[in-house]
């Protein structure tokens, strides 16, 4: 004999996906951010731009870019790999280690804003200035982030932000960029309901 | 990823090509201001060395502290096996201690294989008898790749004592896997029947290194060990160094862009002449700093993340 099916009392929600920025809204957001760049570094001079891989990367790439074209400044760019400086290394399998790849005229004495894309715990943001402070010694450090989500565990603030997004805990943001998925985005996806 | 790295033969391609990328970057760590790295805080390497050995111990340890590894170092000269301590119980000494990796080389063949099963944590051959060198090979196939930009294809003789070296076993071994193709060259007393088919399929073997030179990429020289000479493997040092010897004019035989490497240390006027050794075309004092970087990316694959 054949039983019915289980009448389920509430079905399996979809994990909810909510767009928080479109294409355009992060253009126009890095333009911001450039343009706060320069007014709070007195157009940029003895600047740097370290990313953070993997988007920390090109974002700093296209700062770079806008900086360039609003005040005809060049600012160095380069990559800051912070595989070996993170805090969660044994609560995984080995992680890859990417290039770290400083500009030509260093980073001693500069100014060095990190870029990244998300600042969540800010435990990314802690290794990356350990790594920092064994590649050189910057006269200052500063943070530009696309998005800022909450949830700090360390005493750690952004000096540019892109957007604050109120998210909670279990909920994730998710950036996408041209340069490393195929289009710009930055998506919310809703924590699954417990 | 792997746990042990006992032989050339444990890496595929891919865990090999991770293990050369990240000797890439641990090679710029060499060129700060602060040569170290955190990430073996807290974690304790072993060198436990039952043979003499400099450049290799030397490299290990180099290589674990830069990643801020504890090391201890175990000869077994002034040690407890001078008072006839087995293999097993110093293991199981060392694993009371709580060592994370044991960088092992021994008299014996096969010994680093049966410190695996002994001890929980990793284990690295640093050459065991006549049987395996597989840190070795990888910094002999990271030196040709960073001064030739590739190994797929590349022509690689290895000439000398075929017979009783492990950096031949591992290198053909680990550049077979990565797609190099591998000549051995030495008199015939010193290449064991079938060792090419037993090791890699498609290796060659050759008695005639004036045959050979004009077409290879890499002569890697095998050092020809003293104790050696009196065991009448070749009639006499003079005409081992005549016929298998590398000499200036068998150096402009070779191909405009190959390369000279050797392993150390080096007998010279034997296998190899000063002028070949210390000619720009040998790579042999960047094999020893590409060592360290090399070592630094094996204990960071092997001990840096949980692979338990």
């Amino acid at each position: 004999m054949a039983y019915p099916p289980a009448a389920r009392t509430s079905p399996p929600r979809q994990p909810s996906v909510k767009v928080i920025l479109t294409a355009a809204d992060v253009s126009r957001v890095v333009d911001r951010i450039a343009h706060q760049i320069l007014e709070k570094t007195q157009g940029a001079a003895e600047t740097v731009l370290l990313g953070i891989p993997t988007r920390g990367v090109p974002l700093a790439g296209r700062l770079a870019a806008r900086i360039s074209t609003f005040e005809d400044v060049t600012v160095p760019v380069g990559v800051l790999d912070i595989t070996l400086y993170r805090d969660d290394l044994r609560r995984h399998a080995t992680r890859a280690v990417g290039p770290t790849d400083l500009p030509a005229g260093g980073i001693d004495g500069k100014r060095v804003i990190l870029v990244d894309d998300v600042l969540f715990s800010g435990r990314t943001v802690r290794a990356a200035l350990d790594a920092l402070s064994d590649v050189g010694r910057p006269a200052s450090v500063q943070l530009a982030v696309l998005v800022d989500r909450g949830h700090r565990q360390l005493p750690i603030r952004a000096d540019y932000v892109g957007k604050n997004i109120p998210t909670a805990l279990a909920e994730s943001v998710k950036v996408t960029l041209a340069e490393t998925d195929g289009g710009d985005e930055v998506k919310l996806y809703g924590g699954t309901p417990a | 990823m792997i746990r042990h790295l006992l032989s050339g033969a444990d890496l595929d391609a891919a865990t090999a090509t991770q293990i050369l990328d990240t000797a890439a970057e641990m090679a710029t760590v060499a060129g700060r201001e602060v040569k170290k790295l955190p990430a073996l805080r807290g974690r304790t390497v072993v060198n436990l060395f039952y043979e003499d050995s400099t450049r290799t111990r030397i490299s290990f340890e180099a290589a674990a502290k830069r990643l801020s590894a504890d090391v201890i170092n175990f000869s077994a000269k002034g040690s407890s096996v001078a008072k006839g301590e087995s293999l097993k119980d110093t293991a199981l000494t060392l694993q009371a201690m709580g060592a994370d990796a044991v960088v092992v080389r021994h008299p014996a063949s096969g010994a680093p294989h049966r410190l695996a099963n002994w001890v929980d944590g990793s284990v690295v051959n640093a050459g065991d008898g006549t049987h395996e060198h597989p840190t070795q090979a990888l910094l002999d196939a990271y030196t040709m790749r960073s001064r030739l930009g590739r190994l797929a294809g590349l022509h690689v003789a290895i000439v000398g004592d075929v017979l009783h070296s492990r950096v031949a076993r591992s290198n053909v071994l680990l550049l077979s896997t990565l797609g190099a193709k591998i000549t051995l060259v030495g008199p015939p007393t010193l290449i064991p029947v079938d060792i090419a088919q037993a090791l890699a399929p498609g290796t060659d073997v050759s008695y005639d290194l004036d045959a050979v030179l004009p077409g290879v990429d890499v002569v890697m020289m095998l050092r020809v060990q003293r104790e050696r000479m009196n065991d009448s493997y070749f009639p006499s040092a003079r005409e081992y160094a005549r016929r298998y010897g590398l000499d200036g004019p068998r150096l402009r035989r070779l191909p405009e862009h190959a390369i000279v490497m050797h392993p150390g240390p080096m007998n010279r006027g034997m296998e190899i002449t000063p002028e070949v050794a210390d000619s720009p075309r040998s790579t042999i004092v960047e094999q020893v700093a590409n060592g360290v970087s090399v070592r630094m990316a094996v204990l960071y694959l092997l001990l840096g993340g949980n692979n338990r």
